[in-house]
């Protein structure tokens, strides 16, 4: 990293592409103080900063709701689209076949994600679009004021809403039950591997589903609610360690025989997993779908990759798409030629 | 003339006399045996015998099974649309024996298959009994084809009873069948026996006779859906998503079967194109949506009930002006609806098609090669208006085989719109904002994802956003951009399609229509034009309306509009537009999901001339 000089004289620090932290800022959040949307905002800041990604190469997405409306709140560099309610995956789907060099990036809640556009997200995960699909799970609507959404706990009882008596919908199990090639979960209240999840995610080709709880502190954040930060804290179990290794810089960490597990993704940059109390190997489905289950019935909030296929190739990749992106080409390579009109009309009867 | 008069005049000179090459075939029979391609092959060995021809698959909403009807026109005039009367019936299935045989007007023919074991008995017309199962079982064809090639007997039953050439029926299957000689030798070879059979065992007791003309010369046969596929891979589409609807289905399925022939890049072999079979029609469109924001030419194709699920999306692109082509082929509504039968009901929701004050760009073709003009054209309109634009068509153009002009290579060319690369933000001397309007159309400039310019970047969202894109709540940002979205809809009159007029001599009386009702109403307007009622008639191709609409009906003092729906929507937009001349407008509406025909016309221009 160089670093940038300003008139004053202050340092800027700037990383490889050229670009300071400020370059990948959005407009001010207008969320709720302590929203776990805005510590998520900072740490994609912070992902795409080390990554040292040209935002201009990246298109955010959204549906509707709080978390969608977090798009504003980062990367104003890049194009962004905050489209309809639970719409967001065919919205992604068909604007990044327009340059198949874009890093897709959605992001989207509970309600947009597990109720309205469930459909939606069930087919960009079995397409395996490459799309970064954050989900921003905490448990109820926000900008309507505090009802149960669909991942929210049954049992969960809430001053104006009374008791849930529904079963909720596990974002993670959905995903993997829907072959998504990139199954994570992590906690709002633990940037660290957030950061390092979407940094993971951005080198993934395909889809990449991020399942994190980021709690409301307005309406869903007593002690008891699993989406609490309380709740978070006292209750997160990590597979792993997990650390982002970019494929310019050499493994400096210490390889343990045993106790590290290396993947590596599409663009040669590395996950290493450093094991904590057990084993496990995120590309193991079935493993994958037995701890969830195990989570499930201990309460428990586990955290980190649960499941990764780096071998199946991305939508876009099937296409047979020419190197010049399809938005740039020119007349001449979009129409055909004159010559061919007696040849169709010669194809009619 | 009083209009009573006329009406006498009409009852006098009823229906001229059918004979050589001016009569109706319909052909009666089981859906899904086959039979689609019998009918074909006797259309098109007519279209190639010179003669002007149409056909009209009447089916039902079904696989296998229940009653379809197949109806086919031989015109020497060139008047091709649907009769309500049959000269020649075919009769294949017993379940409709009696209500086929009852339908033959009086001197007509009857053909029907021996073994429905239904006796003929009406002295008035010529029956022919078929042994349908005799030779098809004498073909040689192996019993799972049995039943199909039965339906080669009637085309070979008829070839020899109206005179229509063996060559052409040859040549019908060839191109039916691709060249592949084992189901060519083996249908044409039914259809040979089975004209050697009627040789040999019937005796022609009817009038009704094909004789060679030279009218189809230079034309081709085509359905309405391939067209708008063609047309839209000429127009340069690189994006199509779509979900499987009767009778929308054959549009994304002609573009799969196109594009690889024709939009491969020679150099590179790669696709200059993508087409995505969506989960739903709210991701049809969805990721059109998706295209048409990030600079794809993209489009959807439909009909009404997948329509009624794009409209949040229509909304949305509407008010982030986003380009894209929809094709909607009508169907008939409301809810399922008659999915297997035509209309023209979708205009006035397409018009308002989503919430808040929404006004889209509609098309109307009215022929098929107008399905191919407008499948290009559309784009250029879209990505010019930076709107999305409604293409109707419907199922009689979509799935029926019709004679038309061929198709013409665009004459413009490919006009991406507004759109602002890197090297146009360099030389931008002042900001950019995307929805500022400079050029005072309304229409203002965007970028498109993948543009490496720092200043290139914009956000899009439904909400209520300043010129330069940014989230707002001012009552006077909000006013602003919608009184621009009208203006640009006011530009929109200058980019859409002109009306189509053709007037008669001393015409008092004016016609205003769209679609494929051209034909019954050109039939119509003849008929009237014999009893001494002259018409003009203005085929509208555009909403919004353009100048020669108003004019049109200022200058008459009564407009007929004519349209296949219940609520008269053509009518209730022209009302809309021209309130001022709105007692000039009568509706002439008429739904039951059969194509529109003549008689319906004349009669509700007669039987209100007459007040």
């Amino acid at each position: 990293m160089t670093d940038q000089i300003t008139t004053t004289g202050t340092r800027i620090p700037l990383n490889l592409a050229g670009m300071s932290k400020a370059d990948y800022r959005g407009s001010p959040s207008t969320l709720c103080q302590g929203c776990g949307h805005n510590s998520i905002a900072s740490q994609i800041i912070a992902a795409c900063y080390e990554l040292d990604i040209v935002p201009e190469e990246l298109v955010k997405f959204s549906g509707i709701g709080c978390s969608s409306k977090s798009l504003a709140y980062f990367l104003n560099r890049s194009f962004g689209f905050n489209g309809l309610h639970g719409r967001m995956p065919s919205l992604a789907t068909g604007a990044l076949f327009a340059d198949h060099n874009l890093k897709g990036f959605g992001v989207s809640g509970d309600g947009d994600t597990a109720s309205i556009g469930m459909g939606q997200f069930k087919h960009v995960v079995r397409r395996n679009m490459r799309l970064v699909y954050i989900v921003e799970n905490n448990g109820v609507y926000g900008l309507t004021k505090g009802q149960f959404s669909a991942t929210a706990e049954q049992g969960l009882t809430l001053k104006s809403q009374g008791t849930n008596p529904y079963m909720p919908v596990d974002i993670a199990w959905e995903a993997l039950v829907g072959h998504a090639t990139f199954v994570a979960r992590s906690f709002a209240g633990d940037p660290k591997q957030v950061k390092e999840l979407i940094k993971a995610a951005l080198s993934h080709n395909g889809v990449a589903v991020l399942d994190i709880i980021s709690p409301c502190v307005t309406f869903n954040n007593q002690d008891t609610a699993m989406h609490s930060y309380a709740w978070g804290k006292d209750h997160e179990v990590a597979l792993h360690e997990l650390s982002y290794v970019p494929l310019a810089e050499e493994i400096m960490v210490e390889y343990e025989e045993g106790e590290d597990k290396e993947i590596t993704l599409h663009d040669g940059s590395v996950v290493m997993l450093h094991k904590l109390e057990r084993d496990y190997d995120p590309t193991d489905r079935a493993e994958a779908m037995r701890v969830l289950e195990e989570a499930n019935r201990c309460e428990c909030l586990i955290t980190g990759l649960i499941y990764i296929d780096t071998e199946q190739p991305a939508l876009v990749d099937i296409y047979n798409l020419p190197e010049t992106p399809l938005n740039r080409l020119p007349e001449s390579r979009i129409r055909p030629a004159r010559e061919t009109m007696q040849m169709v009309n010669d194809l009619m009867f | 003339m009083s209009a009573l008069q006329l009406l006498e005049k009409d009852d006098t000179t009823k229906e001229s006399s059918y004979g050589v090459n001016d009569f109706s075939i319909t052909v009666a029979t089981v859906n899904g045996s086959g039979s689609q391609t019998s009918n074909l092959t006797i259309l098109r060995a007519l279209f190639k015998m010179g003669i002007p021809v149409s056909g009209k698959n009447l089916f039902p909403s079904n696989i296998q099974g229940l009653p379809t009807w197949y109806t086919i026109r031989v015109n020497k005039d060139g008047f091709l649309a649907r009769r309500e009367e049959h000269e020649i019936v075919v009769a294949m299935n017993a379940a409709t024996f009696a209500q086929d045989l009852a339908s033959v007007n009086p001197g007509g023919a009857f053909f029907y298959a021996d073994d429905l074991k239904q006796a003929a008995n009406r002295q008035d017309i010529a029956a022919y009994p078929m042994p349908v199962k005799q030779i098809a079982r004498d073909s040689g064809a192996p019993s799972n084809l049995r039943d199909y090639v039965s339906n080669m007997v009637y085309v070979g039953v008829l070839a020899q009873m109206l005179d229509i050439d063996l060559d052409k029926i040859y040549q019908a299957l060839n191109f039916h069948f691709k060249g592949k000689t084992k189901p060519i030798d083996l249908n044409f070879g039914v259809v040979q026996a089975a004209a050697q059979w009627a040789a040999d065992n019937l005796a022609k007791q009817d009038p009704f006779h094909i004789e060679p003309m030279d009218a189809t010369q230079g034309l081709i046969m085509a359905d309405g859906n391939t067209a708008a596929a063609l047309g839209a891979i000429y127009g340069g589409v690189q994006f199509a998503s779509w979900y499987p609807i009767t009778p929308a289905t054959s549009l994304a399925e002609g573009l799969l079967e196109y594009l690889p022939v024709l939009r491969k890049d020679p150099d590179t072999g790669k696709n200059t194109y993508a087409v995505v079979q969506a989960e739903d029609e709210l991701a049809a469109i969805g990721m059109a949506v998706g295209a048409g924001w990030a600079g794809l030419r993209a489009m959807t194709s439909t009909s009404g009930p997948g329509l009624s699920l794009m409209t949040e999306y229509a909304g949305l692109a509407y008010f982030t002006e986003v380009p894209l082509v929809v094709w909607d082929v009508q169907r008939v509504g409301p809810s399922t609806g008659l999915p297997t039968r035509t209309a023209q009901g979708d205009l006035s929701f397409v018009y308002f098609m989503g919430h808040g004050d929404t006004q889209q760009v509609i098309l109307l073709p009215g022929s098929v090669n107008e399905c191919f003009e407008f499948g290009w054209r559309a784009f250029d309109i879209a990505e010019r208006l930076q709107t999305p634009v409604f293409v109707l068509t419907d199922l009689d153009f979509g799935m029926n085989q019709w004679m038309t002009e061929p198709f013409q290579y665009p004459d413009t060319p490919v006009d991406r719109g507004k759109v602002l690369w890197e090297g146009d933000l360099e030389k931008m001397t002042e900001g950019w904002a995307r929805y500022r309007d400079i050029d005072g159309d309304g229409i203002a400039y965007r970028t498109l994802p993948g543009n490496q310019h720092p200043k290139a970047a914009y956000f899009t969202r439904g909400t209520g956003h300043s010129e330069d894109a940014r989230y707002s709540e001012d009552p006077q940002v909000w006013h602003d951009n919608l009184i621009r979205l009208k203006k640009k809809y006011e530009t929109a009159r200058s980019y859409v399609p002109a009306p189509v007029l053709d007037t008669q001599d001393g015409a008092s009386l004016g016609i205003i229509a769209f679609g494929s009702s051209a034909p019954a109403i050109d039939e119509a307007r003849h008929q009237l034009k014999e009893r001494g009622l002259g018409t003009d008639f203005l085929r509208v191709r555009a909403v919004p309306f353009t100048a020669e609409v108003g004019d049109f009906i200022g200058k008459h003092e009564r407009n007929y509009v004519v349209e296949l729906n219940r609520d008269g929507q053509l009518h209730q937009l022209l009302t809309l537009e021209y309130p001022e001349l709105a007692t000039r407008l009568i509706s002439a509406a008429y739904t039951d999901g059969l194509p529109l025909t003549a008689r319906l016309v004349r009669e509700a221009i007669l039987s209100n001339e007459e007040k």
